[in-house]
């Protein structure tokens, strides 16, 4: 049980997917218009994620190492399409605000990223509640940054007006250039904790500073490379039996 | 059918910018803008990739998956025939236009990933686009995202030299740069 609670606590503090490790910023900025839009968006992810780390985890001693990225990307789809056609059913409001985000959720670095860092290597138990931990990280981000935008931007946080009558809303923060500031201050802040930390001696070196290196750690650490060196080894061999 | 064709070419590229106000294709807009000649080579490769994404996603879309009634599996189908045809790319261009692959060669990798191209397959199919609707749209989207990757770098290439806050530094002054672009690209909702 510690290493559920472990997990958790790790997802949600430690290394947040959103405020430590910068990842999966393309939802993180269009859907957070609200409160509720950006809860909707991290509870749906959540299930994504547990799913696909139990179901990759599971499947850990079959899935060939030379495949596994191709493997990953095809259950993460088909848990996304069930997930997406369950919305569509049951919670239309959400379906219709997230609109395509959802599908797109099979692109979400953070879900690729935990099957290859973590479920791929780890059994079932621990790599469910590494998800669930990860995806409530994702959700308190999403919810805080949705407050924040839905605050400024109309005076009111799920849907409840909380701010004075004389505040006039600032709307540019809930249309798209708000998400760059919000998100540059967030960068801002996490910029000024690292300093800090490493005036201190402190090993700071978890946090990253999102696109600093080259690509969010998506294109550049994570998926894309891996996927196409493997192509390329695929491919040197086809060149070899050829010669 | 042509004022339709333009009108998708002006909304997809300029007023509904896939980058600043869809919030697709985020990583290498901020990865790789930070000279204007990387920034142009990855905007031709996307216009070149989402290009040919949008017509065979169309293809496969309009002759397999409607008629066998398994639109459900879209998502699926999508992002794996997006993996391999930019595997394939790759491999066509190194065989038979090395010069071309050496000028794209090494965006193709990042483009693999990039949420835009998905996002422009699910977009023509949620709006009911034909193919060549779809491409148009895909090219149009494209040459969006290749003016605003271009326009971020020349900014970035001047930011440079100005004297930044520490906390401000790196990728935050680069997304308020972004946020006040997205402002500008918001005065282009009038032109519809």
């Amino acid at each position: 049980m510690n290493s559920a609670k472990e997990r958790l606590v790790n997802g949600i503090v430690k290394e947040n997917p959103t405020f430590v490790l910068m990842l999966g910023m393309c939802p993180t900025l269009a859907v957070t218009t609200s409160a509720i839009n950006g809860l909707g968006m991290g509870l749906t992810t959540m299930v994504v994620l547990a799913l696909s780390n139990v179901f990759i985890s599971l499947l850990r001693n079959i899935i060939p190492d030379k495949v596994r990225i191709p493997a990953f990307i095809v259950i993460i789809a088909s848990f996304v399409t069930m997930v997406e056609l369950l919305l569509q059913g049951f919670i239309p409001f959400l379906y219709d605000a997230l609109g395509i985000y959802i599908p797109l959720i099979v692109v979400n670095c953070i879900i690729l990223g935990r099957a290859e860092a973590y479920a791929y290597k780890n059994p079932v138990i621990p790599s469910l509640f590494d998800g669930i931990g990860m995806g409530l990280g994702f959700s308190v981000a999403l919810t805080c940054i949705g407050a924040v935008r839905e605050l400024l931007g109309a005076g009111e946080i799920f849907g409840i007006h909380v701010m004075p009558e004389s505040f006039v809303p600032v709307s540019i923060f809930i249309m798209a250039p708000g998400a760059f500031f919000v998100l540059a201050l967030l960068t801002a802040i996490q910029n000024k904790v690292k300093i800090a930390g490493e005036r201190k001696g402190k090993d700071m070196s978890k946090i990253q500073s999102g696109c600093n290196s080259d690509c969010m750690n998506c294109a550049d650490a994570g998926c894309a490379k891996r996927l196409i060196d493997e192509g390329k080894e695929k491919a040197g061999e086809g060149e070899k039996k050829n010669a | 059918m042509l004022k339709e064709l333009l009108v998708i070419l002006i909304a997809s590229s300029l007023v509904n910018n896939v980058v600043l106000s869809q919030f697709l294709g985020l990583c290498p807009f901020l990865g790789v803008s930070k000279k204007t000649e990387t920034a142009t080579g990855m905007g031709v490769a996307v216009i070149f990739v989402i290009t040919l994404a949008s017509a065979v996603a169309g293809a496969i879309y309009q002759f397999i998956l409607l008629p066998f009634d398994i639109a459900y599996l879209q998502t699926i189908v999508f992002i794996l025939v997006i993996a391999a045809l930019v595997q394939f790319v790759e491999m066509f261009l190194k065989k038979f236009i090395p010069g071309l692959y050496q000028s794209l060669g090494v965006y193709l990798p990042l483009i693999t990933t990039n949420c835009a191209v998905l996002g422009v397959a699910l977009t023509n199919v949620q709006k009911n686009y034909g193919i060549l609707t779809g491409v148009v749209n895909g090219f149009a989207t494209a040459v969006g995202f290749t003016i605003s990757i271009i326009i971020l770098a020349g900014i970035r290439e001047k930011l440079k030299y100005n004297d930044i806050p520490e906390s401000f530094q790196g990728m935050p002054i680069v997304l308020v740069t972004a946020g006040l672009m997205a402002i500008a690209f918001c005065g282009f909702s009038g032109l519809l």
